[in-house]
């Protein structure tokens, strides 16, 4: 029974996106946590060793901080689209949603996030973690949290929108 | 970029889809989305993006992987010189004061190979002993391999005649199937030296305990749920049994459970 454990994989994974890589990650925050844990002080254990994961993975030489492919093809327009997009990118979002209903087409898409939109969308629909957690985790304040989410979460809709167009 | 399509209050949408608003908060959203497109627009959106995103997604540490590791870190120990190894893992059927004894000496890190141990200790911290302390550590016990439920069944007419004989009372069994926390057993428990009923509820990949006994103070509402150990505890009392749930699953959900439990017929 470790959850926390799950927890700490997950995200190294997540970060990562190499299983190899992951697995330092994770053995080199576990080997932090049980040298740091006479230290803690928190409520919150696995948002703690979330923390010790996430910077574990950036100190890590295999973290590739750049996009991994580029679903949306032009960059650097993404976060500054208009409304009238967001309502006309998917003129059937339900048809959309059933092709994508493969959790390996929304694995890629995700991967595909650069890694700081990437982590706080983990963080929030996979780790269920709050704001707040998020906030602490990262180092960053919680506006930047609220923000970085709701890009992710935009460009992760547009990609899955793009990928059904021919 | 175009200003007249944005709304700076996007983000408030998604505080609210995220459960991070408070009431009022939410009721003046509600009247901005009235008149903002934007917002609607937005808010549909934020649903798509939370659809795509299913507990499929999760990467949980393969068994290999984890055995691996367990491997490696337990060699860096011993390189370590900390070579106490008459801490063996901990057994399924230990009791409670074992578990503080067991908790105590991990704490010291006298860890050896008992990895699997040491790292339980990352979601128990000491504390001083009280009436929710115990109920985390009935849940944790619980945790162990087949030792969730003495009866495994999501039918509540299965699961509430088993206590009859067992226990001197007559626990209220419901599901919550129809609220998303289906029913998926109960056994008998032992919480400050009583046997109490606990019922075995799931939402996704969180089990939710839910320890019950004859309650001594009168009937009140969930109380805001508190933190022990890295799980989450709402207490509340109702129809004069105590109940106390406790879960690893987020406290805003915790409370939905016992919210929808206590409404529920």
């Amino acid at each position: 029974m470790l959850p926390h454990l799950d927890a700490a994989y997950n995200l190294a994974r997540w970060l990562m996106r190499d299983a190899a890589a992951a697995e330092d990650v994770v053995q080199e925050a576990i080997l932090r946590a049980l040298t740091y844990f006479s230290s803690f002080r928190g409520v919150n254990p696995r948002a703690w060793l979330l923390q010790i994961v996430r910077n574990a993975a950036y100190a890590s030489k295999s973290l590739d901080r750049g996009v991994q492919f580029a679903p949306l093809g032009e960059p650097g327009e993404a976060g500054t689209m208009a409304a009238e997009d967001l309502v006309s990118e998917a003129d059937d979002p339900e048809a959309v949603l059933i092709k994508l209903r493969g959790d390996q087409q929304v694995r890629e898409l995700i991967a595909a996030l650069p890694v700081e939109l990437r982590e706080p969308l983990i963080l929030r629909e996979l780790e269920e973690l709050s704001y707040k957690e998020i906030a602490e985790i990262s180092h960053i304040p919680i506006g930047t949290v609220m923000s970085r989410l709701f890009r992710a979460r935009r460009l992760l809709v547009q990609a899955a929108a793009a990928s059904e167009a021919p | 970029m175009n200003a007249a399509s944005e709304c700076d209050k996007v983000l408030l949408v998604q505080a609210e889809l995220d459960g991070e608003l408070g009431a009022a908060e939410a009721a003046a959203l509600v009247a901005h989305r009235m008149q903002c497109p934007i917002c609607e627009a937005a808010a549909a959106e934020l649903a798509r993006a939370r659809a795509l995103i299913g507990e499929g997604l999760y990467q949980a540490m393969p068994e290999d992987a984890r055995a691996r590791m367990m491997a490696q870190i337990g060699a860096q120990q011993a390189r370590a010189g900390v070579t106490d190894s008459s801490l063996a893992a901990p057994s399924p059927a230990w009791g409670l004061a074992a578990w503080r004894r067991w908790w105590s000496s991990a704490a010291s890190f006298g860890l050896g190979g008992a990895c699997a141990a040491a790292l339980a200790l990352l979601v128990l911290l000491p504390g001083r002993p009280n009436l929710a302390d115990d109920v985390v550590a009935g849940h944790i016990r619980a945790l162990q391999p087949g030792h969730l439920e003495d009866v495994a069944s999501t039918d509540q007419h299965t699961v509430k005649p088993w206590f009859d004989g067992r226990i001197d009372f007559a626990p209220p069994v419901k599901d919550l199937a129809a609220q998303r926390f289906p029913l998926r057993g109960g056994r008998l428990d032992y919480i400050a030296g009583r046997p109490v009923a606990a019922l075995v509820y799931q939402r996704d990949k969180h089990l939710i305990d839910l320890f019950v006994w004859p309650a001594v103070e009168s009937a009140a509402q969930p109380a805001e749920p508190t933190e022990g150990h890295g799980y989450n505890v709402v207490h509340w009392t109702q129809d004069g049994m105590a109940l106390w749930a406790v879960s690893d699953l987020e406290a805003r959900q915790l409370r939905e459970f016992a919210e929808d439990w206590r409404r529920s017929p």
